[in-house]
C-alpha cells in the first residue's frame, strides 16, 4: 500500500513537471523566436499537451468523480478551441501583413491566395 | 514529494508568466500580443490545476472551465478584429 502510494506520487510529480516545462519553453520561445508565426508555434504547445499533462496529474489526485468530469470537459474544450484559435490568429496576422523572418523559405498561404486570385 | 514538485511547478509557471507578460508589453505586432495573452491564460489555467493537484481540492475547477472557454472567445474576437482592420 505504501509502495503503491509512493509510485502514484512519483507519477503525479513527473506529470506536473513535464507539463510545466512545456509552459516554460513557451515563455522562452515567445521571447527568442523572430516572428509571430514562430512564436505561435512555441506558444500553442502548452495549450494542449502541457495542459493535458497537468490535468491528468490533477485527475490522479482528486478522488471525487464530478471533479474528474470537470477536468475532462476542460481538456475536451481546450483540444477543440486551441487549434481553432491559433489558426484564426495566424491567418489574421498573415492577412494583416505581418512580416515573416527573413530566413523563411516557404509561404504556402501567400502562394495559395495568389493562385486563387489568378483565375 | 508532490509538495516539492508542485512548488517547483508553480515557480516555473511564474517564470513563464513573466516571459509571456514581457512579450505582451513589448509586442511587435498586434498578433504577437494576442498570442502572448493566450499563452498567459494557459499558464493561469495550468497554475490553478497545479494547485488543485497539490491540495487535492477541486473547488476552483469551475473557474478553469470558464477561463478556458472565455479565453477562446477573446482570441477569436480580436483575431477577427485585426483581420478586418489590418496590422
Amino acid at each position: 500500500m505504501m509502495i503503491a502510494a509512493s509510485v502514484g506520487d512519483t507519477i503525479v510529480s513527473f506529470l506536473l513537471l513535464a507539463g510545466v516545462s512545456l509552459s516554460l519553453l513557451a515563455g522562452i520561445g515567445l521571447q527568442r523566436f523572430p516572428d509571430v508565426f514562430a512564436r505561435m508555434h512555441a506558444a500553442t504547445k502548452p495549450a494542449t499537451l502541457g495542459l493535458v499533462l497537468i490535468l491528468v496529474a490533477a485527475a490522479l489526485r482528486l478522488s471525487d468523480g464530478g471533479d474528474v468530469v470537470k477536468l475532462l470537459v476542460i481538456a475536451a474544450a481546450q483540444f477543440i478551441t486551441a487549434p481553432l484559435g491559433a489558426h484564426m490568429v495566424g491567418r489574421a496576422a498573415h492577412r494583416a501583413g505581418d512580416q515573416m523572418a527573413p530566413d523563411t523559405t516557404v509561404d504556402e498561404l501567400a502562394r495559395d491566395s495568389e493562385q486563387r486570385s489568378g483565375h | 514529494m508532490i509538495e516539492t514538485a508542485s512548488t517547483i511547478a508553480l515557480a516555473g509557471l511564474t517564470l513563464s508568466a513573466v516571459l509571456c507578460g514581457a512579450r505582451l508589453v513589448r509586442g511587435g505586432s498586434f498578433a504577437d500580443r494576442i498570442v502572448a495573452l493566450d499563452a498567459l491564460l494557459v499558464v493561469l489555467v495550468s497554475g490553478i490545476a497545479v494547485q488543485a493537484a497539490r491540495t487535492g481540492d477541486g473547488t476552483y475547477l469551475d473557474v478553469l472551465v470558464v477561463a478556458a472557454l472565455l479565453g477562446f472567445l477573446g482570441t477569436v474576437t480580436v483575431a477577427r478584429f485585426i483581420e478586418r482592420r489590418g496590422a
